[in-house]
């Protein structure tokens, strides 16, 4: 749900990245954090376990600039990954305007992947969104290890649509920012089909 | 995707804020502000220099959220309030109209019973302005309030915001 703040002339937009867990979700959000201008990032607030595991949220709100003289703010989101905390992840993709999903290159954890992704599409589902027609790109993390599945594959498995696919590094930051532009403008056309 | 976008006017943002810091006045609170429940904050009054409000706003939807959630695992429809106590201060969390969240922030110059009448008393006047948000947000939706400006967003408008 974006909100459209005539007052304050600003807009705010909500992206979830979703994924198995130990995916790499909040490891783009670091990566983000610290490679953001600090006047136009706020604070990284992780809500995470003793052993970094998220627990509820991660949350990065960054300003991306002006467009027609409204500030274009993103806020954005991680899911925990892990299986048993669903509750929390459908409590976090309410009023969501664009999903990323990081998928784990790994082949052993291709049936996590698509567990996650059904996980997904249910959940979308469940609060009247169709992951099929919003704003939504396929991150392809992990992309270094060595059982990495080839990327035709992941496509073929894990492809919903013609969504834009990114191969991804998200430790070094390879393929973080260019998933981030995709789906920011992505969401930035569907307000403007809206609008 | 964007049927349910929430579009904040002028007119609204001030009624909205006049009407918080009468709470915030009344209550004798520090801090009050009103947040969106997908975590965007609409109107906050008070010291904010002092305080990451975005942030804020983030985990008291999150707070909600999940409190809402703990609240139909046990049968009940929903817990009305929260309130967490500090040492210096406070934070008294609540619903208003089923919508939109409000946070007060309060320390020893005020005091919880005081807080809780003061947001009960202003609670129902602001749902009233926030319903006329919506109405007035839902008009704009179908185009009566004249072209959104996004509506003629072009392609070179959102490069530049990536940098060309």
């Amino acid at each position: 749900m974006t909100f459209i703040n005539y007052a304050a002339r600003e807009i705010n937009c909500k992206i979830v990245y979703y994924g198995p867990g130990l995916g790499g979700k909040t490891t783009n959000l670091k990566w983000i954090y610290g490679r953001s201008n600090p006047t136009s990032r706020g604070k990284l607030i992780s809500l995470a376990t003793e052993t970094d595991r998220t627990l509820f949220f991660d949350f990065l709100p960054l300003d991306l600039g002006t467009i027609r003289g409204f500030r274009t703010r993103f806020h954005l989101y991680t899911v925990p990954g892990q299986v048993f905390y669903d509750a929390s992840r459908k409590l976090i993709l309410k009023g969501v305007d664009g999903v990323v999903f990081v998928a784990d290159s790994q082949s052993a954890r291709m049936e996590a992947n698509l567990e996650s992704l059904k996980n997904l599409q249910m959940n979308l589902k469940e609060q009247g969104y169709d992951l099929n027609k919003m704003p939504y790109v396929l991150q392809l993390n992990k992309r270094d290890t060595a059982t990495a599945v080839p990327v035709e594959e992941l496509k073929r498995r894990l492809g919903l649509r013609n969504e834009p696919v990114f191969e991804a590094v998200a430790q070094t930051g390879g393929g973080v920012f260019d998933t981030l532009k995709a789906i920011a403008r992505m969401v930035l056309v569907e307000l403007k089909k809206t609008a | 995707m964007h049927t349910s976008d929430l579009i904040l006017g002028e007119e609204d943002f001030q009624a909205i804020r006049s009407l918080i810091s009468k709470l915030r006045s009344e209550a004798n609170a520090k801090i009050v502000c009103l947040v969106d429940r997908n975590g965007q904050q609409i109107a906050g009054v008070g010291d904010l220099q002092t305080l990451d409000t975005t942030a804020l706003a983030s985990l008291a939807a999150g707070n909600v959220a999940a409190t809402d959630s703990l609240a139909r695992l046990i049968g009940e429809k929903d817990f009305t309030a929260l309130y967490h106590e500090g040492e210096k201060d406070n934070l008294h969390i609540s619903v208003v109209g089923g919508k939109v969240i409000l946070v007060v922030i309060f320390d020893v110059r005020s005091s919880l019973g005081l807080v809780r009448l003061r947001v009960k008393r202003h609670s129902a006047e602001l749902a009233a302005a926030l319903e006329r948000m919506r109405e007035r947000s839902a008009k704009a939706r179908s185009g009566k309030m004249g072209a959104s400006p996004f509506a003629d967003i072009t392609d070179e408008d959102i490069d530049s915001l990536f940098g060309g």
